[in-house]
């Protein structure tokens, strides 16, 4: 009998194209997503070695990260032009760079355009037990459906368009299993900062993360994803979620997932991952699903994380010095004092946007608290941008748009947005920002500007209260 | 990638510690589509010194730098290996490096001499005056003084280093066994080939 292996290890097994002595491995690659940022001195590099790209097929390329999401076109229907000229020249470059190399390209102004993390899984063309790269730190989100998918530097980016392969050494295994039933005003993202929060942002490093148990299961594909999204916040190499029934569901039909009896087959196989009973993981944490509130960060690492009922921590009672340390520094940085309640803080900015939260769920999501309320008036800037065009679309054709428009709320156009500050959407220095994004690091949405990483529920309360707020008092 | 093997001229005595990659090259150098012309933003907050090491003429183009401990860590841009090559810099001698910046260095053609301390005041104090050479076949740093260093470098960057080897180039050597996979994964498992929409 074959040892009893996880996830992770059968996903691994499955890629080894060549083991060199010292265990390194020659991993095949089954997807490469590519945008604007990361790409081009990769295409550069490609060129000025005469080199092509081996596996276009298995390639998709789509501009986000730069992306205005303001409105891309005039009324005539004609493309307005990029104001900020560098990334005019990255998109640009991608336009130009996809064709040449017979990669399949998702133009700016077409349908499906998006953030590349909601594109993949969206389009089908993430899949179950596939090996997925992308020059974005985010990219284990795609293990929100099973595939074994992390983030790549430039280098990289054109060591697998050159040869669809990675050096890579095996990571550890981590099971993280959340066990029972969340409570009310409770998602998906309160349940990754609960994680991040208890296990540390480093408290993953050199591991591949298997997010197990009944509340991790109960989730649909967007919570997953999302979970999975934020499993570089604990710095683990990447986020797995077993692929069952839900998964399946969502996938099927989708443009780029297999179709008929390959359908069959595929389901098959992707059944087949599950770790095998008795498989054992390097490290296991155990979360009790009853113990995870509505959750929000104070400072500037994403472990800083406490329940919206909380208050913001003194660094003194922090055991670590260098922690201690470092929490001084976030709260001069966030304009924070310790015992502070946490519902006290007030927000001038939100962000309903990014890889982590802009499916269709937390739109919805977002809209339910927001129905029916106004704006609070010392929010000087609420923004939406959801997370692709059929995400827009979906949003759109269900009313959502109108629910945040009359509310006072801006309804933008897909893109990363103020994820990172590398478009015009931008917290202003000294501002506080509810984000629904995924890092709350220092200058991330714009030089000075403050970050209070939330789920878009508790991001959709604080617009119309002006603080931060427990969600659970807003719902029916 | 250019082989490197001997190299000799000045060496730029910065001897600052822990030199971050956005000190090497900042953030909003990031927004670029070629790796060249990036030595135009290298070093950009300490050149705003008109006094500054770099743009003195006895240093201009020298291919040399030396630094103090953890040079390169921060963020993993790749950015500070490309900026570096395009100021002319082929060699970085400092006591210790971060580990992402060490290998993006050798990624591209940067080779990162680890000395002591104590090597590194002695080579700052000739720096001043006179040219360095390094002897990567021979893993050695002299000067025209009879100082010799001696350093330990992985068999496999120099290796790299020596021929101008990059990681594509190596794997390509591995081009019949990743063949032989393509083929055996459409002959398993056809259906992970993107459908046709
Ligand atoms: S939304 Fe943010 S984290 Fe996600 S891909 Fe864009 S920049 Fe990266």
């Amino acid at each position: 009998m074959t040892r009893p292996r996880t996830l992770y290890e059968k996903i691994w097994d499955a890629h080894v194209v060549e083991q060199r002595p010292d265990g390194t491995c020659l991993i095949f690659i089954d997807r490469h997503l590519v945008h604007e940022v990361t790409s081009p001195q990769a295409f550069a590099g490609l060129r000025a070695s005469g080199r092509t790209v081996r596996r276009p097929d298995l390639t998709l390329a789509v501009p986000d990260h730069n992306v205005p999401t303001t409105a891309r076109l005039d009324a005539a229907g004609g493309r307005l032009p990029i104001a900020d000229p560098e990334s005019a020249a990255q998109l640009a470059a991608l336009e130009k760079n996809a064709p040449e190399y017979g990669i399949r390209y998702i133009d700016a102004v077409a349908p499906e355009q998006g953030i590349v993390h909601v594109v993949g899984p969206e389009q089908g063309f993430s899949l179950p037990g596939t090996t997925i790269v992308c020059g974005d730190s985010h990219t284990a989100c795609h293990g929100g459906i099973g595939a074994l998918a992390f983030g790549i530097g430039t280098s990289e980016v054109e060591h697998v368009l050159a040869t669809q392969t990675l050096l890579l050494q095996p990571a550890k295994t981590m099971e993280v299993r959340v066990e029972g039933e969340v409570g009310p005003g409770v998602t998906a993202k309160d349940i990754i900062l609960h994680i991040t929060g208890t296990i540390g942002a480093a408290g993953g490093t050199g591991h591949v993360i298997e997010y197990t148990g009944s509340a991790i299961r109960a989730l649909s594909v967007e919570g997953r994803l999302t979970v999975s999204n934020m499993a570089i916040e604990g710095g683990a190499r990447a986020g797995l979620i077993a692929p069952d029934e839900t998964t399946f569901a969502y996938l099927k039909g989708r443009p780029y997932a297999p179709k008929g009896a390959d359908w069959d087959a595929a389901v098959a196989w992707w059944k087949s991952l599950a770790t095998d009973p008795g498989a054992a993981y390097d490290k296991v944490v155990v979360i009790d699903a009853a113990d995870i509130a509505p959750s929000v960060t104070w400072g500037t690492s994403p472990e800083d994380v406490v329940p919206i009922t909380g208050v913001v921590p003194d660094p003194a009672s922090f055991a670590d010095p260098s922690k201690q340390v470092a929490a001084a520094k976030s709260l001069a940085y966030m304009g924070l004092e310790p015992g502070t309640r946490m519902q006290d803080v007030r927000i001038e900015n939100i962000f309903i946007g990014s890889c982590t939260n802009s499916r269709i769920e937390d739109m919805r999501a977002a809209a339910a608290i927001v129905k029916g309320r106004k704006k609070a008036d010392n929010v000087k800037w609420a923004i939406v941008v959801p997370g692709s065009g059929l995400v827009k679309a979906q949003a759109e054709a269900e009313g959502l748009h109108r629910i945040f428009t009359d509310a006072g709320l801006e309804w933008r156009e897909p893109g990363c947005s103020a994820c990172l500050a590398m478009n015009p959407d931008k917290v202003p220095a000294g501002e506080r920002c509810a984000s629904t994004s995924n890092r709350n690091f220092v200058g991330r949405q714009g030089p000075g500007s403050r970050t209070h990483l939330v789920s878009p529920a508790m991001a959709a309360a604080a617009a119309v209260t002006g603080k931060l707020t427990d969600v659970r008092e807003l719902m029916a | 990638m250019t082989p490197l093997n001997q190299v000799e001229g000045r060496a730029i005595p910065l001897g600052l510690k822990n030199v971050d990659t956005d000190v090497i090259i900042p953030a909003h150098w990031l927004k670029t589509t070629t790796r060249e012309g990036m030595g135009r933003g290298a070093f950009e907050s300490l050149r705003a010194d008109p006094d500054n090491l770099f743009d003195r003429p006895e240093y201009k183009g020298a291919p040399i730098l030396i630094a103090g401990d953890n040079f390169g860590c921060g963020s993993s841009r790749e950015h500070a290996a490309w900026a570096l090559g395009d100021l002319g810099i082929r060699v970085v001698i400092a006591p210790s490096y971060s580990d992402i910046f060490s290998g993006n260095a050798v990624k591209n053609g940067i080779l990162p001499v680890v000395l002591p301390q104590a090597a590194i005041d002695r080579l700052m104090e000739v720096a001043a005056t006179d040219p360095v050479f390094v002897d990567l076949a021979h893993q050695t740093v002299t000067t025209q003084y009879q100082d010799r260093f001696a350093f330990e470098i992985d068999p496999f960057r120099k290796m790299c280093l020596l021929e101008g080897l990059d990681e594509i180039s190596l794997t390509e050597k591995s081009d019949a066994a990743i063949s032989a996979y393509e083929k055996q994964l459409d002959a398993d498992r056809p259906w992970m080939r993107p459908a046709t929409v």
